[in-house]
Parts: C-alpha cells; sequence; structure tokens
C-alpha cells in the first residue's frame, strides 16, 4: 500500500517520539494543574529559540537544550513573581507573562531578519512532512532523518528524568504540603518539570509547532484521566492514546492534503470528545440502573 | 490612512480596555486566550462555506467557534473531573489544531485566495484595508456602547454573581452577552495583533489598570487609555523602523505599563509596599529601643539618666547593627542625645516612650479583663500590637477600661 512508504514510518515514528514524551509530562501538569503554565511556556521559548539560534546558526544543538530549559525556568519565575511577589492574580500573570515573551521573540525576529532562517510561522505550526528530507548518513546507504534520532534522544531524556524524579513527581503532584515534609524540595521538582515542557517544545517546534506541542501535552492525558485514578494507569493510557491519535492523524493529512500536526491535534480531539461522550453516557447509564434497583 | 489606522486602534484599545477589565475581574483571563485561538478554524469555515473572502462570512464563521469554544469549556469543566486549566488548554489547542488543518488544505485546494486569511493569524495593522477599518470601528463602537448601556449588570456580575443571582437580573444572559462582547473584540483585534498576542490586549491594560485604584469606573477608564496609546505608540514604533510589526510592539508597550504598574503604583505597587514594610520596621525598631530606655529608667526611678549600649542589651535582646541604626534614627529625629558613649532621653524621646509602655499595658489589661487571658500570656501579643495602636483606639481602650493604674503583672501605666 502506497500509504506505508518508508516516509510514513519515519514520520510516524518521529511524531510518537515527540508525541510520548509530551504525553507522560502531560498527566503531570494535568494533576498539577498547570496545563496553562505548558500553554505559556510554549509561547515563551520563541525569544529563547532566537537567541540560541543566532549563537549557533541551528536548531539541535547543546546551547539550544540549555537555553530552552533556561526559558522554561525563566517564564515559571516570572509568572509566580508576578503572581506572588507582584500581587497580580494567577491567570493574569500567565497571560501577561507569555505575551510579553513571545512579542519579544517576534521582534527579535524581525530585527535580525537578515541573519535568521527563521519565522514565527514556522514557530507556530512546523512541518513534520519535512522530517525525512533532512537526513544524515549513519551507516554506509542507511540514511536516518535528523528530526528521528533528536527526537529519540529527547524521549530517552525526559524518559529517564521522569523515571529518577518519578516519586518526587508524584507526591508533588497529589500532596505538596506532604512532598514538602519529608524533604523533597518542590521547586526543584517544579523548575525540572517546566525545563522539560520548554525542552520538549523546543526540540519539537521545528516538526510540530509550539501550539500543536501543547495538544499533544494536554489532550492525551486528559482523555486518560478520564478512565483512570492510577498515575501509572494514566501515563500508560495517554501514551497509547497519543499513538493512536497520531497515526489517525497521519492518515486524515493524507486524505486531505493538509498539515499533518494539525490533522494529529485534530484526531487527538476527536478522540477525546468521543471517550468524553461515551464515559458520560455510561455514567448515565450507572446512575439509571441504580435508580431502577432502588426502586 | 495613517489618521484612520490610528482611529481604528484607538477604538480597538478603548473596547478591549473595557472588556478585559471585565473578563480580568471575573478571573476569566485565559478564556481570551482559548477563544482567541478557536476563531482561525471558524474563518477557515467561513471561508469555505461562503466561498469568498467577504468579511461578514469571515468574522461570523470567527464569532461562531468562538462561542462552541466557550461552551466546551464549560461542558467539559461541569461534566468531568477535568479542572478550568486543561479544560481551556484541551480546547485551544484542538481548536487552533484544526484551524491549522483547514488552513493548509484551503492553502493545498484554492491557491490563488489564500493571501487575504492569514492575516487573521498574525495581524497585519499596516496593510488594513477601509473596508476592514470600517469593520473594525464598527464593532468597537458597538461594543463600547453595550458596555455603557449595560455597566450596573457587568458591575454586578463581576464582583458578586451570587448577589447578581438573588437581585433577579437573569445572569446567564448578561454573561452570554459579556462572551459576545469578548468574541467581538477578540475577532476584530487579531487581525491587528494576531491570534497568540490577542490575550494580552485583553489581559494586560486591565492588569495594569487594576494597581491603581480600586474602583471599577475608574479601572475601565485606566484599561482603555492604557490599551490606546500602546496601541498608538506600536504603530508608531513599527513605522519608525523598517519590516518592525505592529502587534508584537502593541504588546511590548502594553506589558511596558504593565511592569511599570507592578513595581511602581502607589499603594499595591511592589516598592510602595517595600517601602511601608521598611517604614512599619523603623518604626517598631524605634519604639523597642525606646521602650527600653523606659524600661531601665523605671528601675531607677529617674528617667532622665544616660544608659550605654550594654545595658540596653542587658534589658533587651537587638541585633547590634539593627541597635546602632535604631541609635542613629533616634538621635536625628531628636528622641534621644548622645552623651559620649551614652544615650539619654529628651522630653520628646520620654513622651513616645511612656505612649509605648501605656499602649502595650493597656492592651495586656484588655486581653486579662476582657477577654479573661492569664496574665502570662498577654506579654507577646501586647508586644505585637503596641506597634499599630492608633490614637482612637487608645482613646477607646482608655475609656472601656477606665484609666487603670496598674497591668496584670502589677507595674504602673504612665499616663502623659
Amino acid at each position: 500500500m502506497e500509504l506505508f512508504n518508508s516516509n510514513f514510518w519515519w514520520i510516524f515514528s518521529t511524531a510518537i517520539f515527540i508525541a510520548v514524551p509530551s504525553a507522560l509530562l502531560g498527566c503531570f501538569l494535568v494533576l498539577r494543574k498547570m496545563a496553562m503554565i505548558g500553554d505559556a511556556i510554549s509561547h515563551a521559548v520563541l525569544p529563547g529559540i532566537v537567541v540560541a539560534y543566532l549563537m549557533t546558526n541551528s536548531y539541535n544543538s547543546f546551547p539550544m537544550l540549555i537555553a530552552s530549559a533556561l526559558v522554561g525556568v525563566l517564564c515559571t519565575f516570572l509568572i509566580e513573581s508576578f503572581n506572588k511577589i507582584g500581587r497580580l492574580q494567577e491567570d493574569a500573570s500567565i497571560g501577561v507573562t507569555y505575551t510579553w515573551l513571545f512579542a519579544i521573540g517576534v521582534v527579535m525576529i524581525s530585527f535580525f531578519n537578515d541573519n535568521l532562517d527563521l519565522d514565527q510561522d514556522c514557530v507556530l505550526f512546523g512541518e513534520i512532512a519535512y522530517v525525512p528530507l533532512d537526513s544524515i548518513e549513519l551507516m554506509q546507504d542507511l540514511f536516518v532523518p535528523k528530526a528521528f534520532l533528536t527526537g529519540f534522544a529527547m524521549m530517552t531524556i525526559v524518559v529517564m528524568v521522569i523515571l529518577f524524579f518519578y516519586n518526587g513527581f508524584k507526591i508533588t503532584s497529589f500532596d505538596p504540603l506532604y512532598a514538602a515534609s519529608i524533604g523533597i524540595s518542590l521547586g526543584l521538582i517544579n523548575y525540572t518539570l517546566m525545563s522539560l515542557v520548554s525542552f520538549v517544545t523546543v526540540f519539537s517546534f521545528e516538526s510540530v509547532g509550539a501550539i500543536l506541542v501543547l495538544a499533544f501535552m494536554v489532550v492525551p492525558p486528559a482523555t486518560a484521566y478520564l478512565l483512570s485514578n492510577d498515575l501509572k494507569k494514566m501515563m500508560f493510557l495517554s501514551c497509547l492514546f497519543s499513538i493512536h491519535g497520531v497515526f489517525w492523524g497521519y492518515i486524515l493529512s493524507v486524505e486531505l492534503n493538509s498539515s499533518i500536526a494539525g490533522a494529529m491535534a485534530t484526531t487527538l480531539g476527536i478522540q477525546f470528545f468521543l471517550v468524553f461522550t461515551l464515559n458520560i453516557l455510561v455514567k448515565n447509564k450507572k446512575r439509571n440502573t441504580a435508580k431502577y434497583q432502588v426502586s | 490612512m495613517i489618521i484612520s489606522i490610528l482611529i481604528g486602534i484607538s477604538l480597538l484599545g478603548l473596547a478591549s480596555g473595557l472588556v478585559g477589565s471585565f473578563t480580568f475581574l471575573r478571573k476569566r483571563a485565559l478564556i481570551g486566550d482559548s477563544i482567541a485561538h478557536s476563531v482561525f478554524p471558524g474563518v477557515a469555515i467561513g471561508f469555505l462555506v461562503s466561498q469568498s473572502k467577504d468579511p461578514v462570512y469571515l468574522i461570523l464563521g470567527a464569532c461562531l467557534t468562538g462561542f462552541l469554544s466557550i461552551v466546551l469549556v464549560d461542558v467539559i469543566v461541569r461534566k468531568s473531573k477535568l479542572k478550568t486549566d486543561t479544560a481551556i488548554a484541551l480546547v485551544l489547542s484542538v481548536f487552533f489544531g484544526f484551524g491549522v488543518l483547514l488552513f493548509t488544505y484551503i492553502q493545498h485546494a484554492y491557491q490563488s485566495v489564500q493571501t487575504g486569511l492569514d492575516k487573521f493569524l498574525f495581524g497585519k495593522a499596516a496593510s488594513m484595508l477601509e473596508s476592514d477599518l470600517i469593520w473594525l470601528g464598527g464593532i468597537s463602537v458597538f461594543v463600547i456602547l453595550c458596555v455603557f448601556l449595560f455597566y450596573k449588570e457587568f458591575l454586578i456580575l463581576s464582583f458578586d454573581r451570587n448577589y447578581a443571582k438573588t437581585t433577579g437580573i437573569s445572569v446567564r444572559k448578561y454573561e452570554m452577552l459579556l462572551s459576545l462582547l469578548t468574541i467581538l473584540v477578540i475577532v476584530v483585534g487579531i487581525q491587528i495583533v494576531g491570534i497568540v498576542l490577542m490575550a494580552a490586549l485583553l489581559v494586560t491594560p486591565a492588569s495594569s489598570a487594576r494597581f491603581w485604584t480600586e474602583r471599577l469606573r475608574s479601572m475601565l477608564i485606566l484599561s482603555s487609555i492604557v490599551a490606546m496609546v500602546s496601541g498608538i505608540a506600536g504603530v508608531f514604533i513599527s513605522l519608525s523602523m523598517e519590516k518592525m510589526p505592529t502587534g508584537p510592539w502593541i504588546v511590548i508597550c502594553l506589558s511596558f505599563f504593565a511592569i511599570g504598574s507592578i513595581l511602581f503604583a502607589p499603594k499595591r505597587g511592589l516598592l510602595s509596599r517595600i517601602l511601608k514594610r521598611k517604614r512599619i520596621q523603623k518604626q517598631m525598631l524605634e519604639d523597642n529601643i525606646l521602650k527600653t530606655f523606659y524600661h531601665l529608667g523605671e528601675k531607677k526611678v529617674t528617667f532622665l539618666e544616660p544608659h550605654s549600649r550594654e545595658e540596653l542589651l542587658d534589658r533587651r535582646y537587638f541585633k547590634s547593627d539593627a541597635l546602632s541604626k535604631g541609635l542613629k534614627f533616634l538621635i536625628k529625629e531628636d528622641f534621644i542625645i548622645k552623651n559620649g558613649k551614652k544615650y539619654i532621653l529628651t522630653d520628646l524621646g520620654l513622651k513616645r516612650s511612656k505612649r509605648i509602655v501605656k499602649l502595650h499595658r493597656l492592651w495586656e489589661m484588655y486581653l486579662s479583663t476582657k477577654l479573661k487571658l492569664k496574665g502570662d500570656h498577654v506579654h507577646d501579643d501586647a508586644d505585637t500590637i503596641e506597634h499599630f495602636i492608633t490614637e482612637e483606639l487608645e482613646a477607646e481602650l482608655e475609656r472601656i477600661l477606665d484609666y487603670p493604674e496598674e497591668d496584670p503583672h502589677q507595674t504602673k501605666i504612665p499616663y502623659a
């Protein structure tokens, strides 16, 4: 079948390398009620990307990794400072911070227009269809797309950090006071999580764009959260949901000849609303049977 | 042309400043962000359905998906255990993704026409057409009029929703109206600043204004002014440089106002709060030192005898550098005089020290006689409150307790 050619496999697997770490991190964002901070970070990385790009002339580099982590920390720090020290209500702090950083990023792009192969379209949308075009020769006659490799490295790093901090992430998400009382540093855990979020955003924006990373981060965990009360189960389910959504997204984009990432976000959304509706229907049915039994 | 752009941007600023204040006060600042992203597919749907770039259809489509997004966020929060932030992020990213899907579809299917639509994404103030400006101005004026007409209803709604319900006004109806106004502002606003930055046009002026006032009316005026000034400044900055986009400069100007307000606004601003704390700390330190002078004097029965640092420190614990600083302040303000290595109270200092000791002991009396606390439980509380008792309260305490002679520890209460 023509659909499942080698391009499909490269794109599909790269998308999964972005979707899985996003879904895992997203579980914590959803549980900690920090989904909108994730949104803020995904926008606020723009100036960080510009600065790191100007320094190194490439998107995938060690400085980029440092810059991404720093911007995540900076953005979280600004939101918290506006909120706690500046006494601006939380939703407004988020809104003010990320629009401000994003605007600075756009102005920087216009300012360094001549030495930048970067515009805000590509930061917002990305194009995963180009992934197979930029390949390097790994062994003789074995060409592997760069994004596939960086994606794989990114997934490995994120999974390893999550495994390492798993208990910290878990306890601070459910009971921050208890976590603090047994000596877990809330700040450290929080900033680590936010650094990871911005790290994933920066290393995926070229493929799927900053806003659609947010879809990967929030939608599958939200879907999984509807069905489970157990963190491990939720993480597992959200990975499944994201892989499933990504697959149908690819098919949809081929059918419509449209953006792959946009189609993936759409299928993830459809998947959520299906689960959401079914979940309500099942609940209602259970309630009705219970009523029947009582009467 | 530039005049009409400026007029358009000022009207938009006015409208967004007004509507944004209400969304801010109702703690729904991020809903604005969600609507801004959600109108994106609506524009594409409007185009696909009508097969034209007529702004009527595009705006209609945008309003439709914008409204749908509010409803969806509401339904998700009510019908599941997901919280508002997750619901907003979910709806925002999925709608935006759907928008990207439709736009890329249109790009490939109708290669010639796509150029007119992408201004909805990033906003292009400079290339606005006369017809766009008429829409922008018209909608802004409509929004401004609505806010004037329903000012009272919106006011109650923003501050006390439950009270609004009891007064019998139809809360749902006015919430809908407010949502509709928000959507309208966003739909015209994104053509100037773009989807991502639209949230700033709603949140940032209101955030700045909130720091300067406690009254809704002045907050509305201030946030409109902030939005208008930033809009005009943004246009001029982007015109003065080559290839500079207008939207981001507007947002940078807005943020400048917001950060300035957070830092420097009187009363609520960070700087004035720090200064106030410093002032109180200084006052407390001075009070405590003078009190110690009084206690030393009380033991020797004469208050105008010189005391050294060591004597003070024996009587009460001070940090060494704090004590030096406090003594310096007191000398400067003529409460004490330095005499060699020792310090003596002046008449002024004696008066102030007496008052502090009196307040302390009156409060102890009050706690033990009126609140029936044990004598050994009252000192710490009095030590804190003595710095904050006003003259009115002082008079009231004296009246209630009827000028007692002694405190619960049987020491004399000094009256001036």
